[in-house]
């Protein structure tokens, strides 16, 4: 259903860095449509990186995010060729997860 | 129907039955246990605070010291477009634990946590909504004790679809 992640991941000397980009409305609940009326709140609440089985970044998130967040961390301890999975969970309690493969 | 009272089935039902049925989630590989523990639940309390005292002490920490060993990367000090500030934030506090960002002036003042586990760099980027100009903090967990850093970031439209 959402857009899938870009997730990009490469080798940056011995670190991984990766650049995600998610396709979300990170509605804050502040805002009105045409009509009016008040759209609720709808954001990613959650995002989980692994790498090789294990969890490289984890984060909470607010409806303060940017619409299609974009998010950017780097790690060590992997190569080119491991596979970076990015999920995320929504306070709707809906998911996505992405997997990137690290390119040299 | 027999009228038998099972006490390990009541302990069960009594206990957590969302805990039961989470671990059959598990065993049935819907939830790997690697995800499920790698996270406690969203921090509301945390989300809904307002200010930065407030916030610290939804996120359990203690008055943070100040600090001048991170840095605030590529962020801008002036926003042209408040719906997108890009925000990086790199800690050299060794053992940084996490990254907390707060806008001041939005209407609940936490935008995000980062959990840094080890192996990975104390350095986050994203990009936040920040409905006006406002001080921008990094709330950042190293070794156990928090310390915080500001940077004011004018906005010149802001950015909460108002």
């Amino acid at each position: 259903m959402a857009d899938p992640m870009r997730i990009r991941a490469k080798m940056e000397g011995d670190k991984t860095v990766v650049r995600v980009l998610m396709s979300h409305e990170m509605e804050t609940g502040q805002r009105r449509d045409a009509g009016g009326k008040v759209v609720p709140a709808w954001f990613i609440q959650e995002v989980t990186a692994t790498c090789n089985g294990k969890t490289v970044l984890s984060a909470q998130w607010g409806p303060s995010v940017s619409k299609n967040p974009y998010l950017q961390f780097q790690f060590s301890g992997a190569k080119a060729g491991d596979k970076v999975n990015v999920t995320w969970v929504d306070s709707k309690g809906e998911k996505r997860s992405d997997e990137a493969t690290i390119a040299a | 129907m027999t009228q038998e009272i099972n006490p390990g089935r009541r302990a069960a039902l009594k206990t957590g039955s969302a805990t039961a049925v989470f671990g059959m989630f598990v065993a049935a590989g819907l939830v790997r246990p690697t995800d499920a523990y790698a996270q406690a639940a969203w921090n509301q309390g945390a989300f809904a605070a307002k200010g930065l005292d407030a916030t610290v002490k939804a996120l359990g920490g203690a008055t943070p010291v100040q600090t001048k060993d991170m840095s605030w990367g590529s962020t801008p000090e002036i926003a042209e477009n408040g719906a997108v500030v890009p925000v990086t934030v790199v800690s050299n506090l060794p053992k940084t634990e996490s990254i907390a960002i707060l806008v001041e002036k939005n209407p609940n003042t936490l935008s995000a946590v980062f959990n840094i586990p080890a192996g990975t760099d104390a350095n986050v980027g994203t990009r936040l909504k920040l409905g006006e100009t406002s001080n921008v903090y990094a709330l950042i967990k190293a070794d156990g004790k928090y310390y915080v850093a500001q940077r004011e970031i004018k906005v010149t439209l802001g950015g909460c679809g108002g």
